[in-house]
């Protein structure tokens, strides 16, 4: 899929092509994993992408399960095209429109408030950026939530410790650590290497549906390619037809 | 208007499972002790958290409920202003946003508490509408509406003892359209929300003054505008008067101006509104309309000078 990704990188200019690559085991492993699909492939489950720069990801993701079509991914934020940089709501696949950050738990506490009410079993999957808690709105709902006995909640953050200008713990040397914050918030929550698949998976499924629960990945910004990992350009930069090259060798390296 | 607000609420909860409120720490009083009784679930009060009341009514109405939210004008459109815009406007949501107070209502509060700017900055974002009663009648037919607007929609609302204007209306509330209040000729007022008061006040004067009937319509459904509506009004009419409790950018005044000129009308036109200033004047509601140049007996001369 950080292939494919690449593919498209070449088309476009504003990817964010870092982002999706840190958040795309964790995308990979709720939407592959995690959510529950009948026969035709419908789910009673939610996925939101709350740090909605990270749209490769989710949409290398949703061609691959056929939700969205091929076309829609060649013609990514194209005049041509419908799936722009950030998720649009209505769209195959998007249930919410999200790229401006701390919108998408407030959201995912609204549909589970509803899905209490309604008697729908329904979990509801959030993937927030770190940079986006540093959001007050992040934190405004991570106190309601509990304290309103949410518990079909299930958010990741991918903790690549980089933001737009730089390196998160830098810019804000109280943000880590971050478990206990989360925890005296009233969540369930563990940290794991959000770059493994099986221990984001085990995580969440060793949950005790008591709380909602948010799970932190430690990750890679730009994780697969070594001119990308951890150098912040790459948080908007496409890389150019060398780079391509380069990437893609490395990424075939990995995994031929 | 509270009040009606909350007992209307309860109705339209009952016959629509679908309706929920939820409030920032502030609720409005009557019989919501009874709302809350019988749909506990459908009663949510977040604490003092506008951004996240924006955003979990935005999911619920992503879960096919039809939300209200609730609080004091400036905390329910300012303070989250860019969740009404993305979660509800964008995303085009059936959320009914509540905004108590609105206008210069919460006056000794101080400038912290008045909405003096929320026509322009709610009617400039596409997909929003606006519904501002005038009277708590109306606030019972605009809650009802509310209750079935398929969209985002601004309640704009006064807070408690307005006086009934509209029980005699010879036009029914019908929403997107301006609605004649009371009948007349020659002469009438457009305005809308608690200041409507005022425009009936005006037009009692003027009759005492210089005789005839002056109409005045509630243009209770500010955004979409009744354009069409009001363009009619500004042919029919020799003098029209927009009275409207809002700073003069962006509201009903400027609009008529714009219909007037578009529609080709020959009608003397005035607009009244609260100037574009804080307030920084303390006294009751009527004492900080007065400040800004909006009584009866200050805008009469204005008009027949």
């Amino acid at each position: 899929m950080r292939k494919r990704v690449l593919q498209i990188s070449q088309k476009v200019t504003a990817l964010h092509i870092a982002g999706a690559f840190s958040c795309l085991e964790i995308v990979d492993t709720i939407y592959f994993g995690l959510m529950r699909r009948d026969a035709g492939g419908q789910s009673p489950d939610t996925f939101i992408l709350s740090k909605g720069h990270g749209s490769m990801a989710q949409y290398a993701v949703l061609e691959e399960l056929g939700v969205m079509a091929r076309e829609d991914m060649e013609t990514y934020s194209q005049p041509a095209g419908r799936y722009a940089t950030h998720p649009d709501y209505g769209l195959p696949g998007i249930e919410a429109s999200t790229g401006s950050l701390g919108h998408g738990l407030s959201l995912a506490v609204g549909m589970a408030l509803a899905d209490n009410i309604q008697k729908q079993d329904r979990v509801i999957y959030v993937v927030l950026s770190d940079g986006e808690l540093e959001e007050g709105s992040v934190w405004e709902v991570m106190l309601i939530a509990p304290s309103l006995g949410i518990k079909n909640i299930v958010a990741v953050a991918d903790l690549n410790d980089f933001q737009s200008l730089g390196q998160t713990s830098k810019i804000l040397p109280n943000f880590y650590p971050m478990l206990d914050k989360v925890r005296a918030f009233g969540w369930e929550s563990v940290e794991v290497d959000g770059h493994s698949q099986q221990a984001v998976y085990d995580a969440i499924k060793s949950r005790s549906g008591q709380k909602p629960m948010m799970v932190l990945g430690r990750t890679i910004k730009g994780k697969g390619v070594s001119y990308m990992e951890n150098v912040p350009i790459w948080h908007y930069r496409s890389p150019n037809p060398q780079e391509y090259q380069q990437a893609l060798a490395e990424l075939d390296k990995a995994s031929p | 208007m509270r009040d009606t607000f909350s007992r209307t609420l309860y109705q339209v909860a009952k016959a629509d499972p679908k309706i929920c409120i939820v409030v920032a720490d502030i609720s409005p009083a009557g019989s919501m002790a009874q709302y809350r009784q019988e749909f506990p679930e459908r009663f949510v009060n977040v604490g003092v958290a506008e951004q996240a009341m924006i955003g979990l009514c935005a999911g619920m109405a992503m879960r096919g409920m039809k939300p209200f939210a609730y609080t004091i004008a400036t905390f329910t459109i300012y303070r989250p202003f860019e969740m009404v815009r993305v979660d509800l406007c964008y995303q085009d949501l059936p959320v009914t946003v509540v905004g108590i107070g609105a206008g210069v209502g919460y006056s000794v509060l101080g400038g912290t508490h008045h909405a003096m700017e929320d026509v322009a900055v709610m009617g400039a974002i596409p997909n929003m509408a606006i519904l501002a009663p005038c009277d708590p009648l109306e606030v019972e037919a605009a809650t009802w509406h509310c209750a079935k607007h398929d969209g985002p929609i601004y309640l704009r609302m006064g807070k408690a003892g307005e006086p009934t204007l509209t029980a005699n209306a010879p036009e029914p509330f019908q929403f997107g359209k301006a609605r004649l209040i009371k009948p007349g000729g020659g002469t009438c007022i457009l305005s809308y929300g608690v200041i409507t008061k005022m425009a009936v006040d005006l037009a009692a004067k003027i009759e005492n003054e210089q005789g005839g009937q002056v109409a005045v319509y509630s243009v209770h459904t500010v955004k979409p505008l009744d354009r069409e509506g009001i363009a009619r009004i500004l042919g029919a009419y020799d003098r029209v008067i927009v009275l409207e409790e809002h700073v003069p950018v962006g509201g009903l005044g400027p609009q008529a101006k714009a219909l007037a000129w578009e529609s080709g009308a020959r009608c003397k036109l005035h607009a009244f509104s609260l100037q574009h200033e804080f307030i920084h004047f303390y006294g009751g509601h009527a004492d900080l309309l007065k400040a800004h140049g909006l009584h009866p007996d200050l805008i009469y001369p204005k008009i027949f000078a």
